[in-house]
């Protein structure tokens, strides 16, 4: 694929006048979002200027281990992230750490040995990325749902380890909404795709000039891809963190300090 | 603090049993003696008695302190099925989704016994007709209890309630009450009760610990202790 699309500063720079229209919206109906935006202006400025330089150093370079390095630190900062939506859960980290590094190791080397994408910097960057990402999204939405469902619902887990029910027979309930939670949005938002919005890559392929017939496969292997990833990670995340809120006899721990919230 | 009378079996024995909740002393260097039989745990709110109950199926272990159940020391006892024969019923019914039924097999297939759902039921004060009830619909009364119906289906050597009748009218009350009597009598059931009424305490034990702010301050036969 040959880059068929030149974007210049002045374009991007023009592209302003719509944050300047939304910073002028938010000061006028006081919706408080003036200094976000600015905020999120520049760190989309220099956030993906800088990683733009990074992708193109690893592309010049052809070298695997810098793909596999910038994937890993996206994964730590992945997990990280996502912890941060998590605190109710205790131990979220380690948990979450390891569901981004399996789902986008398991999914990255699944489209490679099936032949859909070469193991080349051009293909596993951008595809790692968006993996990881919404691997992120979703385990963190899990996460997040899970601590929440253990807070609300003690009384009948206890309930449930007072018949003799393992932690895992009584978690079992809430364990299975907090990974469906995760998972259900990329699901509704695969559903709808083409019909209600066009995805990303998509409308990217399409600006840079592709036949519309190869954007769609190639939105359609992503979607795919991204199902499978956000599976895996949900599944991952809930199954080693709900282990976090028992002791090994079986119980639930009580919860104290401000993390626990309890 | 009197000891078991010679001729009931020790069930439970607490020695300097301690236990901090939420950075506060729940339970204080508590030592009392539960007998074969039933016993009533008393004593004002936030004294410490539900903690106690907990304790006894090791749904929370102390911090300081020694529990034994029939002689032998609860922390040797695995917790699954000491929860299986010492079956607890919370004071807030908490149900699992499904029917009275599916919940009642739930509980005694943890346990590996057979279900008589329509024994369970009526053992409970329940109409047999509630087994195909979704639990979602019933009162907060029939799921206290479909709870203890459910503790039943286990078949356990000891009951822990906490509280059984707190959400019951009168009647019903009653009708609960009598049904833990016919348990004792017909099933050879031990029963360990959390119970803010001593009328209660008086009606259904004949043994009582009394709790005040995490301290067993008296413990013995009924006569004595509510005297």
């Amino acid at each position: 694929m040959t880059t068929s699309i030149h974007v210049s500063t002045g374009q991007v720079a023009a592209s302003l006048a719509l944050v300047a229209l939304a910073a002028a919206i938010s000061f006028w109906r006081r919706a408080d979002l003036d200094r976000d935006i600015a905020v999120a202006t520049v760190r989309s400025f220099v956030q993906l200027t800088a990683i733009g330089y990074a992708i193109k150093l690893i592309f010049e370079s052809d070298s695997i281990w810098l793909v596999l390095a910038l994937l890993a630190v996206m994964v730590l900062f992945g997990a990280l992230t996502a912890r941060g939506r998590a605190k109710k859960v205790p131990g979220a980290f380690w948990p979450l750490l390891i569901a981004l590094a399996v789902a986008g190791a398991s999914t990255l080397g699944l489209v490679v040995v099936l032949g859909v994408f070469h193991p080349t910097p051009r293909y596993l960057v951008p595809v790692g990325g968006m993996v990881i990402g919404n691997a992120m999204t979703a385990s963190a939405v899990a996460l997040n749902r899970l601590g929440d469902e253990v807070a609300d619902s003690r009384g009948r887990i206890e309930a449930t380890l007072a018949l003799g029910a393992t932690a895992q027979e009584a978690a079992a309930p809430i364990v299975r909404r907090a990974l469906r939670s995760g998972m259900i949005t990329l699901v509704d938002s695969t559903k709808t795709t083409g019909l209600i919005f066009f995805p990303g890559t998509m409308v990217g392929m399409l600006l840079a000039g592709a036949n519309p017939t190869d954007a769609v496969r190639l939105q359609l292997i992503l979607l795919y891809t991204l199902l499978g990833s956000v599976a895996i990670a949900g599944l991952i995340a809930t199954t080693l963190a709900y282990r976090n809120f028992f002791t090994p006899a079986q119980q639930l721990r009580e919860l104290e300090g401000a993390e626990a919230g309890a | 603090m009197r000891a078991v009378r010679d001729h009931a079996a020790v069930l439970f024995e607490l020695r300097d049993v301690s236990l901090t909740r939420a950075g506060r002393p729940a339970l204080d260097a508590v030592s009392a003696e539960i007998p074969t039989g039933a016993t009533a745990i008393v004593g004002p709110s936030g004294a410490g008695k539900s903690t106690l109950l907990r304790l006894l199926n090791r749904l929370v272990d102390p911090d300081a302190g020694a529990i034994a159940y029939r002689g032998r020391p609860l922390l040797e006892h695995d917790p699954l099925e000491l929860r299986r024969e010492v079956s607890l019923v919370p004071q807030l019914p908490a149900l699992l989704e499904g029917t009275v039924e599916s919940n009642l097999r739930y509980a005694a297939d943890l346990a590996g016994k057979e279900l008589d759902a329509p024994l369970c039921l009526s053992l409970a004060g329940l109409d047999p007709g509630f087994a195909e009830r979704d639990v979602a619909r019933l009162s907060v009364g029939e799921q206290q209890r479909t709870m203890l119906a459910r503790a039943l289906a286990q078949m356990p050597d000891v009951l822990l309630l906490d509280e059984p009748t707190s959400a019951l009218d009168h009647a019903t009350r009653d009708a609960v009450e009598a049904t833990l009597a016919e348990l004792r009598r017909e099933l050879d059931i031990s029963i360990v009760l959390v119970s803010h009424d001593p009328e209660q305490a008086r009606r259904l034990s004949d043994w009582v610990v009394r709790l005040e702010a995490g301290r067993a301050i008296e413990a013995g036969p009924l006569e004595q202790v509510l005297a």
